[in-house]
């Protein structure tokens, strides 16, 4: 295999059985089950594959390369098959088709902890779990200070976890993990563990791994991770890869494929549409500033909030937009104080009624759009719909954003990007 | 570490259609993984108990006591002219070990369920490392047996220096028998409950409450398809003296141990795949 390749997975394919076969249900595989399945299936003379296994291809067609100092993202939603492929590449499971080439040291961290004793201290849990992650004792013992430090438990070292809070066993557990050093790292959503500060810490390590020239194949729900930390992302969909190339082009075509979040919003029903005897919804969508609609935008260029309606009955009329961060914080509500407008009466017809977030403002992650028109003076609220369209804010690492060359997590609901003076006083 | 001479990877293959044999160069690379799942194995046997390490000595020697009164006593058994507390005793450090090997090892791949789905290494090291915790209760208990032959004023000969073959025997019958049932285990839960069953019954198809000289010879060749037979007369003959187990008994048992280890690891790395998918 090429040198520069460190992982290269051709019609890579796994089965599963469901349905009615025994191997299914292994928790209650019992044995008579198999011996009377047999035996019926003497009696009839039926292969009983065909009567009782239902099979189904968890993965099918699996190609892709990548190359060594390569992070990739695997995203996809759940049963798409990600946690199947991880577990392939990691060794647990076994392929049913199809060959994978790793070049190098692979190391997987599917899960932090893994074989940790309760009864055991903490000095101990190191060593077990160190060499259980594949490294060798020596290794651990050299690596032991440093793990320890990371971990910021120093005091309790010598307690069995089981006296741990939580917080303090992820962070051990972690900090093991942290210290793997392979030459291909392969990890799950194991950054959701711990406390926000140690999360930083440890997302802070993961980015030194990829700088350090290691390949990193992460799998994760978290878009804002995915997009900051992989150039590249694969997105999978029924076991098969739609989309290989940018993660911001990933991303947003799993994001475009969800339920749940969408920029566009529709009612063609005028029965169920939101409003009243004098304007009614007809549709709320997020643009970017070519005017097409897309569920994930970059921080940097401006954001537009479109809303379709008819007005029935001429009114004062007052359109207003409710942003929510993904944390349910309302991060603003603006109303419509174009002049044109402003205390003008709408006549009968339909309006498109536009608000544009400047690029650099919101933060980013996902949003939450209610749309509302009401007229205040006196106040009627014609209607509100909550939960109107949803999209993603990606802040990538060209540097010309408000992050700047600062590659982790960044808190606050807005990231404006603010100018700067600088005196020196000499 | 960054590697030095990066352009020299080893290269690792998965290919589903290489069916691999059980590949010693891996299971080499972790041998420190054996260590240290048989030291915690170890380590937490006895944790939070109050008597700790004395249950190693505790549990052979009542079940000693309540051998030697009820069959010793009261059923009048014969012991081949030792005293029946020796005699039992002597049988019950390999059968003792063997109980606990065998239901350590049977049951260790469902009890590491989370090694299994989460983490590689070669699955054979999670039975491997089951053999030696019963080692250290052995050990322990034969503290036990060396206070008894003061008791009884006797004294150890050359025999002695064969045991180490007796007990090998031992783990092989253990290992051999644990890594069949600990596979099937995974897929078939009745194995927990057939082993419980199994050591019962196998306790008194084994010389550990009586000896092997009351069963008749024509009985012998089938009665020591049961390797734990010959591990028992051997360990008898090694610390009591006597007669050598007889040949032929002891060959079977020896070809029957090494069938059972030999099949099982077959039946165990065809099915390694599949354990975190159907555990």
């Amino acid at each position: 295999m090429e040198n520069h390749l460190a992982v290269r997975v051709s019609k890579l394919g796994k089965q599963f059985q469901r349905g009615e076969h025994l191997s299914q249900r292994a928790n209650s595989g019992r044995l008579t089950e198999v011996l009377t399945s047999n035996v019926k299936s003497l009696l009839t003379r039926r292969r009983k594959d065909v009567q009782l296994v239902d099979k189904f291809w968890a993965l099918q067609d699996i190609n892709f390369e990548v190359q060594h100092g390569e992070i990739v993202g695997i995203i996809g939603r759940n049963g798409a098959g990600k946690s199947t492929l991880l577990k392939i590449l990691s060794r647990i499971t076994r392929p049913t088709s199809g060959k994978i080439e790793i070049n190098g040291r692979m190391g997987s961290l599917l899960e932090v902890g893994v074989g940790f004793h309760p009864d055991l201290t903490g000095r101990e849990n190191i060593y077990l779990n160190g060499v259980i992650m594949g490294m060798r004792r020596e290794e651990v013992g050299r690596k032991f200070d440093e793990i320890v430090e990371f971990s910021e438990i120093e005091k309790f070292i010598d307690t069995p976890v089981k006296r741990y809070s939580s917080g303090m066993y992820t962070r051990l557990a972690f900090s093991v993990a942290a210290h793997l050093d392979p030459d291909i790292l392969v990890v799950d959503e194991v950054l959701a563990v711990g406390d926000m500060s140690f999360q930083k810490k440890c997302l802070n390590k993961m980015e030194d791994v990829g700088t350090e020239g290691r390949t990193v194949l992460f799998v994760s729900h978290n878009m804002s991770a995915v997009t900051r930390l992989c150039p590249r992302s694969i997105l999978l969909d029924n076991g098969q890869i739609v989309t290989d190339g940018p993660s911001a082009q990933a991303v947003g075509q799993y994001l475009q494929s969800g339920l749940d979040t969408k920029a566009r919003r529709r009612w063609d029903n005028p029965s169920i549409a939101p409003g009243n005897d004098r304007v009614r919804l007809i549709e709320v969508r997020i643009c970017d500033e070519n005017r097409n609609v897309q569920d994930a935008l970059d921080i940097r260029h401006p954001i537009r909030i479109e809303m379709d309606y008819e007005v029935l009955k001429e009114t004062v009329l007052v359109p207003n937009y409710h942003v929510m961060n993904d944390n349910g914080i309302k991060v603003f509500v603006v109303h419509d104080l174009d002049p044109a407008w402003r205390g003008r009466v709408r006549s009968k017809g339909n309006y498109t009624s536009t608000s544009i977030i400047p690029g650099n403002f919101l933060s980013e992650g996902s949003h939450i759009v209610g749309a509302a028109i009401s007229t205040h003076d006196p106040l009627v609220v014609h209607f509100y719909e909550r939960d109107a369209v949803a999209f993603q804010v990606i802040d990538s690492l060209d540097g010309d954003s408000a992050r700047g060359d600062y590659a982790s997590h960044m808190d606050g609901i807005v990231r404006p990007l603010l100018e700067w003076e600088t005196e020196y006083h000499k | 570490m960054n590697n030095n001479n990066s352009n020299q990877y080893i290269t690792l293959v998965i290919d589903a259609d290489n069916n691999k044999v059980l590949e010693f160069r891996t299971i080499w690379a972790y041998h420190d993984l054996i260590w240290f799942l048989s030291w915690s194995n170890v380590a937490v046997r006895y944790k939070q108990t109050i008597l700790g390490v004395l249950w190693a000595v505790i549990q052979p020697f009542l079940a000693m006591i309540v051998f030697s009164i009820f069959f010793g006593l009261l059923l009048g058994v014969g012991s081949d002219n030792i005293p029946y507390p020796l005699f039992s005793y002597a049988a019950l450090l390999p059968w003792q070990y063997f109980s606990s090997a065998l239901n350590g090892i049977s049951m260790s791949l469902v009890s590491n369920q989370a090694l299994l789905t989460k983490v590689f290494f070669p699955r054979i090291i999670i039975p491997v490392s089951s053999i030696l915790p019963p080692l250290i209760d052995l050990g322990i208990a034969s503290i036990m047996y060396f206070v008894l032959m003061l008791l009884y004023g006797r004294t150890f000969s050359w025999e002695i220096l064969l045991l180490p073959l007796f007990l090998l025997l031992a783990i092989m019958t253990a290992f051999g028998f644990g890594i069949w049932i600990a596979t099937l285990n995974v897929k078939y839960r009745d194995f927990r409950y057939i082993l419980q069953f199994l050591l019962q019954i196998w306790l008194f198809a084994s010389p550990v409450t009586y000896s092997t000289s009351i069963v008749p010879d024509s009985w012998l060749p089938i009665y020591s398809i049961n390797p734990m037979v010959s591990v028992i007369d051997g360990f008898r003959w090694a610390l009591l003296g006597g007669d050598f187990p007889a040949l032929i008994p002891l060959l079977i048992s020896t070809l029957i141990s090494t069938f059972m280890v030999l099949s099982g690891l077959y039946y165990f790395n065809r099915n390694e795949g599949l354990f975190a998918d159907i555990i």
